[in-house]
């Protein structure tokens, strides 16, 4: 092992790098996107019992699970949307190794969101950000800090109310900027989508997945925990299931980050 | 959301150390031609065989005419009838009736020609008149049960049927809803919503009203689920860790399930044909109506008036070229239902179908009437628990459908798939 390696996994052992779980637990419970019903829908994990120790396997646990590849904490590869299409190793079976591992900068808009389920992070909203943090640094994971994971578990994650979702999100000038100027690596919610709830309202609809994966961009959705990551200087390490032609796919995804 | 917003009605007081009451059912073996007869009781119809040669009406059922040898056909027979004798039963060694003495029975002579022997509700003494009723025993078997004339002849079948709950032995022929602890699949759809407003009304001591997800946020304020008496819980049949909680939520004892679950999709076999939207239909209609008999059917079998009822679309019966894959779910839910009313027989659950046409909801919106009004399934539903009803048919299409479905099946299917 080179000192490099080394010197992390001893600092990991040590605890001097903690590693902070970003997944929701993926249960037959946990809320799934909800799309207009003349679409197709998103179907929700299941988990039937193969054999628990009984007469079906009498030594053995194991369980037959169903899902989307858009259930639970999961993770969009630019084929998912229509404008990544023709984004070469846009499926999750090409995405390159080297992108499973990307640090990330957070940003939290967890008292807008409070304030407003309906905030839309703005350029303006960004770059006065910048003003006050410092600015977003190239290759980065852009994790919004929402604290939208609190609601899990109840009507108001999904929050869906007689005229469709209402959760944050940021609008399409927001996106152009993260990807163009920032050169993110994508962006990160706690969300059930990386796009707000009424963004497919919005002038540009579902900026965030247009843009991002039009740009051969990810998302990651249903995150938590990111009320413990540093603003600046967690690691993401997000690798999904290699699916042959896959558009996305759950995943757990952990945050190294040096403890102060 | 998940809890009763009212104190319920403590359930009958029970020895907590007195050990589990087996529920044993009446006396089962019965003749083919008795068999016969309990296939139309299940529909509720009151028939007789009648000779097709020189037109005698005859009972106990059998093979031949006892007159003159001519062969017998299944006929609707006047109901009225005139008690000759009564007798009370005080000792016997069956172990159900044991459970359930003294019993009224007596001899009818019914209007329709032959003398009978029938249950007797209450009261009845000898030369009043009787309205017949044939009913399914709660082992499955056809059975005559008489029931003062002026109680039956009121025009609403509900009051009729209120007369035999009301009758100690009337109440062990049907599943009666007051009291009762009644759990519907899907609450959210309209007939599930009418029917939880229906039982409630109808003075079920609890009713859990499931609801499937999605949850919207206005789940916390519904006027129906927020009526006395009323629990919504999260429920999808799709999932057999929700069913499982669910049932491990609902407090006291259940007494009677309600499945109303269904996902109604247009679409067909090679054309149009969704392969996920059928194959939720199939997880919903069958596997769904599997893991609710899974969870339910111990509870079921522990209460002494435990029943399952389904609501289910008629095109179970042919098919149906513009909802295919739904019609093959429905099918797949029939057959289901009917091995699980076999499974059920010697625990004395009964196990009940409602099917229906077309409902007056989003589901079929695209198909003109005549359809059938949510609150209108509903009242059958009571209707169907109230007369201990197996089989009940709500609204033109599915009665019409299910009368040339008996009448020549072959026939049937060629003219509803054209």
């Amino acid at each position: 092992m080179t000192p490099l390696l080394t010197d992390l996994v001893a600092q990991l052992a040590t605890g001097a790098i903690r590693v902070v779980d970003l997944a929701n637990t993926l249960s037959s419970d946990f809320p799934v996107i909800v799309l207009p019903s003349e679409f197709g829908q998103c179907e929700p994990f299941r988990m039937e019992t193969v054999s628990r120790y009984d007469a079906d396997g009498p030594a053995w646990y194991w369980n037959r699970i169903t899902m989307n590849e858009h259930t639970g904490t999961h993770f969009d590869a630019p084929a998912h949307w229509i404008t990544g299409r023709d984004v070469p190793h846009g499926t999750v079976d090409a995405v390159a190794p080297r992108d499973f591992i990307h640090p990330a900068v957070v940003i939290d808009i967890s008292a807008e969101a409070a304030e407003n389920a309906d905030f839309v992070v703005t350029r303006a909203f960004l770059e006065d950000w910048e003003a006050r943090h410092g600015a977003i640094p190239k290759r980065h994971w852009i994790l919004l800090r929402s604290d939208w994971s609190r609601r899990v578990g109840t009507l108001a994650y999904l929050n869906l109310q007689d005229d469709g979702a209402h959760s944050p999100g940021p609008d399409a000038d927001a996106m152009r900027f993260l990807v163009h100027a920032r050169d993110c690596v994508g962006l990160g919610v706690e969300t059930v989508g990386t796009d707000a709830g009424q963004a497919s309202h919005f002038a540009e609809p579902l900026p965030a997945h247009s843009i991002l994966h039009g740009n051969g961009r990810f998302g990651l959705q249903c995150l938590t925990n990111l009320d413990q990551l540093p603003t600046f200087g967690s690691v993401i390490v997000a690798a999904p299931l290699k699916i042959k032609g896959g558009s996305g796919s759950p995943l757990r995804v952990i945050a190294l980050m040096q403890e102060a | 959301m998940t809890t009763p917003r009212h104190r319920l009605p403590p359930p009958a007081p029970r020895d907590p150390l007195a050990r589990p009451q087996l529920h044993p059912v009446p006396p089962g073996a019965r003749s083919r031609a008795m068999q016969a007869m309990a296939a139309r009781a299940t529909q509720g119809r009151f028939v007789l065989q009648a000779c097709t040669v020189c037109d005698t009406a005859t009972y106990p059922p059998r093979d031949a005419c006892p007159r003159c040898w001519g062969t017998l056909a299944w006929h609707d027979q006047p109901t009225g009838g005139r008690v000759l004798a009564n007798t009370v039963i005080r000792v016997s060694t069956d172990p159900y009736f044991r459970d359930r003495l003294p019993w009224h029975m007596g001899s009818i002579q019914l209007d329709a020609g032959p003398v009978v022997l029938a249950h007797l509700a209450r009261g009845l003494e000898p030369g009043a008149r009787v309205a017949m009723r044939l009913m399914l025993d709660r082992g499955g078997n056809a059975a005559l049960f008489a029931l003062p004339s002026d109680a039956a002849q009121v025009p609403h079948p509900e009051q009729g049927a209120t007369s035999m709950s009301a009758d100690p032995q009337g109440r062990t022929f049907v599943v009666p809803v007051a009291g009762a602890t009644v759990l519907v699949s899907d609450a959210r759809q309209p007939v599930g919503g009418a029917l939880v407003g229906a039982l409630a009304a109808a003075g079920a001591r609890l009713v859990v009203a499931g609801l499937p997800g999605p949850a919207p946020v206005r789940d916390a304020h519904d006027p129906v689920l927020g009526l006395p008496g009323v629990q919504p819980l999260p429920l999808d049949v799709t999932d057999p860790v929700s069913v499982a909680e669910t049932v491990s939520r609902i407090g006291g004892p259940l007494d009677i399930v309600i499945n109303t679950a269904r996902h109604v999709r247009a679409g067909g076999v090679s054309r149009d044909g969704n392969l996920l939207a059928q194959h939720r239909a199939l997880e919903v209609s069958a596997m769904g109506l599997a893991r609710l008999a899974q969870a339910t059917a111990p509870i079921l079998a522990g209460r002494p008036n435990g029943a399952f009822l389904d609501v289910l679309s008629v095109t179970a019966l042919a098919g149906d070229a513009g909802h295919a894959g739904f019609a093959a779910a429905e099918a797949a839910r029939l057959s289901l239902l009917q091995s699980f009313r076999h499974e059920m027989r010697s625990t004395g659950v009964r196990v009940l179908e409602v099917f229906t046409g077309p409902t007056d909801d989003a589901d079929y919106q695209a198909l003109p009437p005549p359809k059938v009004a949510p609150a209108r399934l509903a009242a059958a539903v009571l209707d169907a628990l109230a007369q201990g009803r197996e089989q009940t048919c709500v609204g033109e299409v599915a009665r019409e459908a299910m009368r040339r479905w008996l009448d020549d099946p072959a026939l049937f299917v060629r003219e509803t798939q054209p």
